[in-house]
């Protein structure tokens, strides 16, 4: 565990145990006042008394992430600090090129962060080489699950094959592979006839739970998901969402990222907002859909149609994106 | 956002609006101008058929949801009334009357004029509709020429028209941009831009919106709304988003493997469901959809 920039942080924010949220502040980068990541950081990391005595599955500090170089430089990450707990579901949402795969795509280790840490299950992975990385992910403590499993899947490999392949890859003997994937199959809700198939000859929804299974073969503790239901119907979504209930429950870290509100609000104990990315907003999902804080998340709230309200007024929503803009 | 000022679906160079054009227009605001009846769709390859029996009504400026799991003949039973369904697919019984005409009796020739003309449609994937290599502005304006035969300066105003219509905020640097200088937000809105270029009388958006951002996903909302309101355009939705359909829709369709399980005014169908299957969705979309925080609140607020 590092712990110099979160004390840091955590003495900046006012009060981090207070239950009460602190006033809502104008735009992103409110003048006066205390810097928003630091009240963010402070409210993530809920004092003393509160911190548990196991160290969170995932630990992102002051994170930082650059796109191209020299004069083309831009930022896709910036002061990034969020950490997920075992057991916990926290969902990541914003809208397109706001950084949630880039924040994905930083825990893998498949963009190089440009300051800050990022700890994965106790080990502080931001200055890893290459060399590293792969023998992080090939321990398989961190999975990912993206959202197209078409394209995640190989299309010529039956999916009982897809499955086993990560236990084969580590040396385990395939008569016991074949014996520990069929639990899994069991776990996401598929006969075992699929094992047999090819991706392409199971319905959508069926292929997303295969690419969960997939995720679980090395018994990570830490799964993160790219958008994994926005291409669901109704009872499918409703099936991996189930599935991620489960998995929670038995202490993995589950991170759901998408475009959605709506999709991770189910099952998300804590939200978190990015825009233009900087994280603007971390909360229990009840705290941020009923009381919005930041204009952004304001304007995502406010735009989500439900069986029983209508996005707000068109002149609300107008209002508050030219905040943003302004 | 400002409501376009233009009537969008009335080309700068169409028929004059005379008292004639005006007791038309009168006529057929009673008739419907989507009417499917009974409509069965079979698989040739397999001998199987795989809707069974849809029938609705649509007059213009109304707007029709269709919901259903995947699989269960939204899309096709729209691909029929749009008259591009998949090869070994056919009507096998019942009927689609666009603005009273029997479609099994069109030539290919009058389904062309039909198309885009009286009947339009926007899809999930906007990327994939335009031609990546020709700037979208030209794409739009050879819509608007061959479908009113305006000339070419004319039919680039119209196109300028529509893009400003859909809310594209410059218009001019749009008309020529390439598709992949564009958003899916800004795509999709060019798709309509397109698809409402010559007038139709009937939009369907088969999962327009649900690529989209939330927000964007509002605006283009708005936009479907301020042409229904603005030009009579009537609308089918397809949507697997059961509060897309409530926001936007008068009356819904509940489909469950090809078949129509519930019928009826959106308000009924979502609050009071009668049918097993559409509680079903209802519940599933209230415990793990926004419903689940916004209901209550909802509630809280109502005295």
């Amino acid at each position: 565990m590092t712990t110099a920039h979160h004390n840091a942080a955590a003495g900046a924010a006012p009060g981090p145990a207070a239950p009460d949220r602190p006033e809502p502040q104008g735009g992103t980068a409110p003048q006066g006042g205390p810097d928003p990541r630091e009240r963010l950081a402070g409210r993530d990391r809920p004092g003393t008394e509160g911190a548990t005595a196991v160290s969170p599955v995932l630990d992102i500090a002051g994170l930082e992430v650059h796109y191209g170089l020299r004069r083309r430089r831009r930022k896709a990450l910036h002061g990034i600090t969020l950490s997920v707990a075992r057991g916990e579901a926290v969902g990541v949402v914003g809208e397109t090129g706001s950084g949630k795969s880039t924040l994905a795509r930083a825990v893998l280790g498949l963009v190089r962060a440009s300051a800050g840490s990022i700890v994965v299950a106790g080990e502080e992975v931001t200055g890893y080489r290459e060399g590293k990385w792969r023998r992080l992910r090939r321990r398989g403590v961190v999975q990912y699950v993206f959202q197209d499993p078409l394209r995640s899947l190989d299309p010529d490999l039956a999916i009982g094959e897809s499955l086993a392949e990560p236990l084969l890859l580590r040396g385990v003997p395939r008569a016991e592979a074949v014996g520990r994937i069929r639990p899994l199959l069991a776990r996401v809700r598929l006969p075992e006839d699929l094992l047999g198939r090819l991706p392409g000859e199971v319905s959508g929804g069926q292929r997303q739970r295969v690419a969960v299974a997939r995720a679980l073969v090395t018994e990570p503790e830490l799964v993160i998901l790219d958008e994994p239901v926005s291409a669901l119907d109704s009872a499918n979504r409703v099936q991996v969402l189930e599935i991620l209930k489960e998995l929670r429950g038995t202490g993995v870290a589950v991170v759901l990222i998408s475009h959605d509100l709506g999709s991770v609000a189910g099952i998300a104990d804590r939200v978190a907002v990015l825009y233009r990315g900087e994280l603007v907003e971390v909360g229990t999902a009840r705290d941020v859909i009923e009381r919005p804080r930041h204009p952004y998340t304001r304007l995502l709230v406010s735009s989500a149609p439900t069986l029983h309200t209508a996005p707000a007024d068109r002149s609300e929503r107008a209002a508050l994106r030219a905040a943003l803009d302004g | 956002m400002t409501a376009p000022s233009q009537n969008l679906t009335t080309p700068s160079g169409g028929p004059p609006a005379g008292p004639a054009g005006e007791a038309a227009a009168r006529d057929a605001v009673a008739a419907p101008v989507l009417s499917v009846a009974g409509l069965r769709i079979t698989d040739r390859a397999g001998d199987r058929e795989i809707v069974h029996g849809v029938s609705f009504e649509l007059t213009p400026g109304k707007a029709v949801g269709i919901v259903g799991e995947s699989g269960s003949g939204k899309t096709l039973t729209c691909r029929a009334a749009l008259g591009i369904l998949p090869p070994h697919f056919e009507v096998s019984g019942g009927s689609v009357r666009i603005a009273g005409t029997d479609i099994s009796t069109l030539t290919p020739q009058q389904w062309t004029a039909l198309r885009g003309g009286t009947i339009s449609a926007v899809f999930q994937d906007p990327a994939s509709y335009l031609n990546p290599s020709i700037r979208v502005g030209a794409q739009i304006a050879e819509v608007v020429r061959v479908k009113t035969g305006l000339k070419r300066r004319p039919a680039r105003q119209h196109a300028l028209d529509l893009l400003r219509a859909v809310h594209l905020r410059d218009p001019q640097l749009v008309y020529g941009q390439y598709p992949y200088e564009l958003s899916g937000g800004m795509l999709q809105r060019v798709l309509i831009a397109a698809a409402v270029a010559a007038g139709p009388r009937v939009l369907i958006a088969d999962e327009a919106t649900t690529a989209l951002d939330v927000t964007v996903q509002a605006e283009i909302l708005d936009l479907l709304s301020d042409l229904r309101d603005q030009d009579g355009l009537a609308l089918v939705v397809v949507s697997h988003d059961l509060a897309v359909v409530a926001q936007v829709c008068d009356e819904v369709l509940v489909m469950r493997q090809g078949e129509v399980v519930e019928h009826g005014p959106t308000g009924r169908v979502l609050h009071q469901p009668r049918h097993e299957y559409t509680r079903l969705l209802v519940t599933e979309h209230e415990q793990y959809g926004l419903d689940r925080f916004r209901a209550s609140r909802e509630s809280k607020e109502r005295p």
